[in-house]
């Protein structure tokens, strides 16, 4: 049976583990952490894999996920590949040097637990963190399930060590739902990891003391405009840079994510749904539902969300009648925040555009059944008001 | 697909047999989920724990409502307030529950109309000189799901239990597969 065969490679691990298997095959070199739910269990596993001599990563225990930042800011600067994780209030608490990694072109990876931002204090996953940290500068990627966390972050390494490149890059995994729950996947071998990230060459390391270098200096209105505009250019190279490490990974790996995004059942789609993560998981199993019964319904899953592959997007949705974006997280006083990337993408590229409709979902953990999704769709076909921001599974 | 669901309280390993249980189920070829429900953890909560199997991918990735069987680790949880195991347990599923009352005891307990069987998994346990209870329950669910072998179980304990723990376990996951087997109990529910 080709099933049992196929599946005789998997390992049934959670997704902070595979996150934590990807980060012991790349081996960085210092790893500074602040331990927070439900990231917890990436470090912790990661720590347990030095422990029985697996890797031999510089863990650093900090005080703070701002000294975390500041800690891997700084063995980048020096020099080293570094890693770090972190979820919700670690971001919150990290975000101010998460800004000066990315200016100063720290090539670090974070890998994070999404979670609901306090307050009220709540652990369960939503997108509220990394759309806080949407426009510091850093590449952002979104993983469906353990296996797309697992390669991801695999992928995350190269991005951001890329010359062209050079930039943090934050690698999104929901939290419990897919931190916490235990999927198959299939992992590579030590050597095609290794192969794949390869050695870190720093193009300026502090610890060069042949080579002299001022890093993290004032930059006053002479040059500060010049510099964001490099980090411009930085994100805008991540997408050729993206395009042809898949290629690569897919000789490695022979799984490929082709493009930017994940197309599903929706070249013929007269209904267009758009969500990020997990729940696109789910949403796959609801189209499936749907078309058995004659609804031309599909899905746009977005694996990268910085830089937003706008025009790509604005293509790949061109041909529906309606488009719903399901956001997990909000901008109070305006909408989701990738409605109105997607809202632009389209004003921007498209001369006749799709009814666009908006919904809030899954905000500090509300769970998203099959039911809450459909009825986007029932909505969509019924043809409602799309200049009403709507929430799914809320009571009012 | 199968959907299972895990009542325990915290610190019975109602998470930890659902894991053992989709490892078992992977070596069979099956896709699998395994996860836990997360509130305030408190040792002695009630806590549930979640299963799929499946043939082919599983793509779902939000909570179960309708389980196909629902497994009770501790009785009391019967009696508790904030609980009901029948919740959502489709009519022709299976109630399978640690305790030492008949199915008709815990049929009128319950109100549940579908298949019940139950099990002194707490005596088994005891009679094998294992600690837990939930290994018995472990091993009555892979005889109910039928094509999952005690040998891919023990496979599985092979990384969760230290060399002292793992000969009791073994001997405790046998004990609830033969409960089962002892009643000429089969699943309607297969892979």
């Amino acid at each position: 049976m080709r099933v049992a065969t196929e599946q005789k490679r998997l390992t049934l691990i959670t997704g902070a583990e595979a996150a934590a298997h990807a980060m012991r095959q790349i081996n960085p070199d210092v790893v500074p952490v602040y331990p927070i739910t439900p990231q917890t269990p990436i470090i912790e596993t990661f720590a347990q894999f030095i422990a029985d001599g697996q890797c031999d990563t510089e863990i650093i225990n900090v005080e703070s996920e701002h000294s975390a930042m500041s800690a891997a800011v700084g063995a980048s600067c020096a020099g080293a590949r570094v890693m770090t994780a972190t979820s919700s209030q670690g971001l919150a608490l990290m975000l101010e040097i998460v800004y000066i990694a990315a200016s100063m072109r720290c090539p670090i990876v974070i890998a994070v637990g999404s979670r609901a931002l306090s307050g009220p204090i709540n652990i369960h996953c939503d997108h509220s963190d990394s759309m806080m940290a949407r426009d510091a500068g850093c590449v952002q990627i979104f993983a469906e399930n353990a296996q797309e966390a697992y390669d991801l972050m695999i992928i995350a390494q190269r991005l951001a060590e890329d010359r062209r490149v050079l930039v943090p890059v934050m690698v999104m995994q929901d939290g419990f739902t897919i931190t916490h729950s235990a999927e198959p996947v299939a992992l590579l071998p030590d050597e095609s990891v290794r192969e794949f990230v390869g050695q870190y060459e720093p193009l300026y390391p502090l610890l060069d003391t042949d080579r002299p270098t001022t890093q993290g200096p004032f930059a006053l209105p002479d040059y500060y405009f010049e510099l964001k505009r490099q980090q411009v250019d930085a994100l805008e190279a991540a997408r050729t840079v993206w395009l042809e490490l898949q290629e690569r990974f897919a000789e490695t790996s022979g799984r490929r994510y082709e493009g930017f995004f994940e197309e599903y059942k929706l070249s013929d789609a007269e209904y267009a749904l758009v969500i990020l993560s997990s729940t696109a998981g789910t949403a796959k199993v609801v189209i499936d539902r749907l078309r058995r019964k004659g609804v031309k319904v599909g899905l746009l899953k977005p694996w990268l969300f910085r830089p937003f592959p706008a025009e790509e997007i604005a293509q790949a949705l061109a041909h529906a009648h309606a488009i719903a974006v399901l956001d997990r997280a909000i901008s109070f006083g305006s909408w989701g925040p990738m409605y109105l990337e997607i809202s632009a993408a389209l004003g921007r590229y498209l001369h006749e555009k799709p009814v666009l409709y908006n919904y809030i979902y899954g905000l500090g953990g509300r769970d998203t059944p099959p039911e809450s999704i459909a009825s986007v769709v029932t909505d969509m076909q019924n043809e409602l008001d799309p200049r009403v921001l709507r929430y799914l599974g809320l009571r009012e | 697909m199968i959907e299972i669901r895990w009542h325990g309280r915290g610190g019975q390993g109602a998470k930890t047999v659902s894991q053992l249980l989709a490892g078992a189920a992977l070596r069979r070829g099956r896709y699998v989920q395994a996860f836990p429900e997360y509130g305030p953890e408190r040792s002695g909560a009630p806590v549930k724990a979640f299963n799929r199997l499946d043939t082919k991918e599983i793509r779902l990735h939000c909570g179960v409502y309708e389980p196909d069987i629902v497994v009770v680790l501790d009785p009391t949880l019967l009696h508790a307030r904030e609980v009901r195991v029948t919740e959502g347990l489709k009519r022709h599923g299976l109630l399978l529950v640690n305790t030492a009352q008949t199915p008709e005891e815990i049929r009128a307990l319950t109100g549940f109309s579908g298949r019940i069987i139950t099990l002194d998994a707490e005596a088994l346990a005891r009679s094998v000189g294992a600690r837990f209870s939930n290994v018995v329950m472990l091993g009555a669910v892979a005889r109910v799901l039928g094509e999952i072998s005690v040998e891919d179980v023990e496979h599985e304990f092979a990384h969760a239990f230290g060399e002292k723990a793992l000969a009791t376990n073994i001997a405790a996951l046998h004990a609830g597969f033969a409960a089962v087997d002892a009643r000429a109990e089969r699943s309607e529910a297969s892979l």
